[in-house]
């Protein structure tokens, strides 16, 4: 609650042209918990409404996916897996990969999407791209429980795979899929109501970088010249560790996560920056 | 402590015309590089560094607003299109920030620019209420206390758990409206578009939006409705090109809207309209109202005399064509009040080439309101249509001297008005 003591009044709100860069109202974001519930809960029902098939949509993607992976890169290419078998290994990479980028493509439109809405009532902006993250959460959950069966049965066949104690470090990989996926998507979202084609460029930047990143080979088959840009790659540690907590096998040293916890740190801050920035007029330009 | 509960101070919005920056991200960089050398726009063409040309893409919708709210008030906002009515309401809704200036607001404030923003056809109706009243600013328990009130309103129990894609359109709209309606906010924001719709629903909301403004809640209605402008509110803004142009008392206020926009009235083009029956011997071009001096006028007053409706026609398949002309005056609802038909009086209307048809109205007997007309015209003593038009046009009727006693009378609900006598007298007891 702002005071204004000059008037002896209590204003419980002001408006005023700008807002201070670092006044993110993050407490106001609090307060329409219940709105960011209810749109994590609308994309995940309406994602499967009047489907024949519901809620398995979100096993039959994966898997398909992988199966494909596992025959073109695995039989026909013939890339590295660390020793590890195929099937498994890209289901790894792409349940990790998917969560990122899902959320960086799903928030990179926000302000476009919801212009219609964003137009008529007013709502902290920043509860639909943290909904969209959450929702993206449920889904990476189910995506995780199958591969958790996919390991189960893996390992009661024989495989040479074992989860490590590096598990445990998943929610700080969740956190920074869905930070830099957030972080970036703002910055997207905050810039494509100037520059339409951002967007584009993030269709297709998305399927690129996926390239870049250990999804469909590991890190180890990768020497000299190329690897910088792997390391340089936030995301990279994220897939490579998750695969030493459940998998057993990386040639990464969990110690890149470090790096990658300051990059989500610093890509949320600006990102929150440039977005509240954005937000106050960007009714007018879109 | 004063009881005003918003207070816009000096409140200005700009707007840019044409692209935002130069369109690429490239041509932005020069620019703010250039800028910050003190070099001038090397993006700007020869001629154009010569005149202002930043500032002739600026367009201010508001300029230097103070205006205040008091507690419990109902305040109209009044004015032409785009003087600023509905950025003015951006802004209070936050929907947009201003370009300078200050609004203070005490109490928590919901906006009404549209019902049903954020409704998700695939969800059901229980399931939108939720969800669009959390995007109107309630929190779950709010809606769950009020939801059994909300649906109840809507009138739509029968079908909660259906998708709301199913949904006709009015039980789409009333379900929204009932949301809306059941926000319990301090200060309420409210824009015209909510009052279109059927009469009925146009009732409903008006009578909600009374309740609203006797409960002792603050109402800022924006409107080009007179009617009610008049109704709800007790004071009035007039806002022109962005500035106050008036302030004060409702019927003073709206008086002196109405003097200045009557120079400025337009026909009706129908000649471009698709939606209409007949055989084409006659089309219907334009319409308009002109009053009983053979100005044209933007509506008429009660009881005025000799008020006509003007339609031009052209005839395109013949040289002349004979028939029955009828204007049929409709409410806002669509039932018919009365039709004027050429045959009723037996006079059989002849059109030859491009024609101005005029149903001279002796007095006008309508109450205040806006009325829609349909045009017709037919094969005389027969139903074979040459051109028919419904809703061709409306017809705006304001408050008027109808028993011309100096005194205008203020708007009824009814829809008619005639001329009468009373008298009283004495009579011997039987």
């Amino acid at each position: 609650m702002e005071s204004n003591y000059i008037d002896d009044n209590n204003w419980t709100m002001v408006i005023r042209p700008q807002r201070a860069w670092w006044d993110l109202r993050l407490g106001e974001l609090w307060r329409y918990r219940d709105l960011i519930w209810l749109f994590v809960w609308r994309d995940f029902v309406a994602y499967y409404k009047q489907t024949i098939l519901g809620p398995l949509w979100y096993l039959i993607q994966p898997i398909l996916t992988t199966l494909v992976f596992t025959i073109i890169f695995g039989n026909v290419a013939r890339l590295s897996t660390d020793g590890l078998p195929p099937f498994l290994f890209y289901l790894a990479g792409n349940t990790v990969w998917t969560y990122f980028s899902s959320c960086l493509t799903a928030t990179s439109n926000t302000f476009t999407i919801n212009a219609n809405i964003f137009g008529k009532v007013y709502f902290p902006r920043l509860s639909i791209p943290v909904s969209v993250v959450i929702s993206n959460m449920i889904s990476f959950g189910i995506r995780l429980l199958l591969f958790l069966g996919f390991l189960a049965y893996f390992m009661v066949a024989g495989s040479e795979v074992f989860p490590t104690w590096w598990c445990l470090l998943l929610p700080v990989l969740l956190f920074i899929n869905a930070g830099i996926g957030l972080g970036l998507g703002i910055i997207v979202s905050a810039l494509t109501t100037k520059y339409r084609d951002l967007q584009h460029l993030v269709s297709f930047g998305v399927q690129l970088m996926m390239y870049a990143t250990p999804v469909i080979y590991p890190i180890s088959s990768l020497e000299g010249g190329w690897r910088w840009l792997l390391i340089a790659n936030p995301i990279t540690p994220v897939i490579e560790i998750f695969r030493l907590g459940f998998l057993g096998v990386s040639a990464l040293s969990p110690a890149y996560l470090l790096y990658s916890v300051a990059f989500t740190v610093a890509i949320l801050l600006i990102g929150m920056l440039v977005f509240n920035h954005v937000e106050a007029t960007f009714m007018d330009t879109v | 402590m004063s009881d005003i509960v918003v207070s816009i101070e000096n409140l200005s919005k700009a707007y840019q015309l044409g692209s935002i920056g130069t369109g690429t991200f490239y041509g932005d960089v020069t620019r703010w590089w250039a800028k910050k050398r003190g070099l001038p726009d090397p993006l700007l063409k020869v001629d154009e560094t010569t005149r202002e040309s930043r500032n002739g893409e600026t367009v201010w919708a508001l300029q230097g607003i103070d205006f205040t709210v008091k507690q419990g008030e109902a305040v109209g906002i009044i004015g032409r299109n785009g003087a600023g009515k509905s950025t003015m309401l951006k802004i209070l809704s936050r929907v947009t920030a201003p370009t300078s200036g200050v609004v203070k607001v005490k109490g928590r404030i919901a906006s009404l620019l549209e019902v049903g923003t954020g409704f998700h056809p695939e969800l059901t109706g229980r399931e939108n209420i939720y969800l669009n009243g959390a995007i109107m600013g309630m929190n779950r328990a709010e809606v769950d206390r009020k939801f059994d009130e909300i649906v109840d309103f809507s009138g739509v129990e029968k079908f909660i758990d259906t998708p709301v894609k199913r949904y006709s359109s009015g039980m789409y709209v009333r379900l929204a409206f009932a949301v809306a309606a059941h926000l319990e906010p301090e200060i309420l924001l409210i824009d015209e578009v909510l009052a279109v719709g059927d009469a009925a629903f146009q009732k409903k909301c008006l009578g909600k939006m009374d309740d609203v403004t006797h409960s002792g809640r603050t109402v800022i209605f924006v409107s080009h409705q007179m009617a009610f402008v008049e109704n709800l509110c007790s004071r009035v803004l007039w806002l022109h090109d962005g500035c106050v142009a008036g302030l004060g008392k409702t019927p003073e206020i709206v008086d002196q809207y109405m003097q200045q926009i009557r120079d400025k009235v337009t026909a009706t083009n129908l000649g471009e309209r698709t939606d209409r029956y007949g055989n084409g011997v006659v089309r219907f071009q334009q319409a308009w109202l002109e009053d009983g001096e053979k100005s044209i006028v933007d509506y008429f007053r009660v009881g005025d005399r000799s008020a006509s409706v003007n339609v031009l026609l052209s005839t395109p398949k013949s040289e002349s064509v004979e028939g029955n002309a009828v204007l049929v005056i409709n409410d806002a609802s669509g039932f018919h009040l009365l039709s004027v038909r050429s045959e009723d009086k037996g006079i059989l209307v002849r059109a030859k080439g491009t024609s101005v048809l005029s149903f001279v109205l002796e007095r006008i007997h309508l109450m205040p309101g806006t009325y829609y007309c349909n045009l017709y015209f037919g094969r005389p003593g027969g139903n074979e249509a040459y051109d028919f038009v419904e809703n061709a046009f409306s017809m705006r009727v304001e408050p008027g001297d109808f028993h011309e006693i100096g005194r205008v009378l203020s708007p009824q609900p009814e829809k008619f008005i005639v001329k009468f006598d009373i008298t009283c007298r004495q009579v011997e007891p039987a």
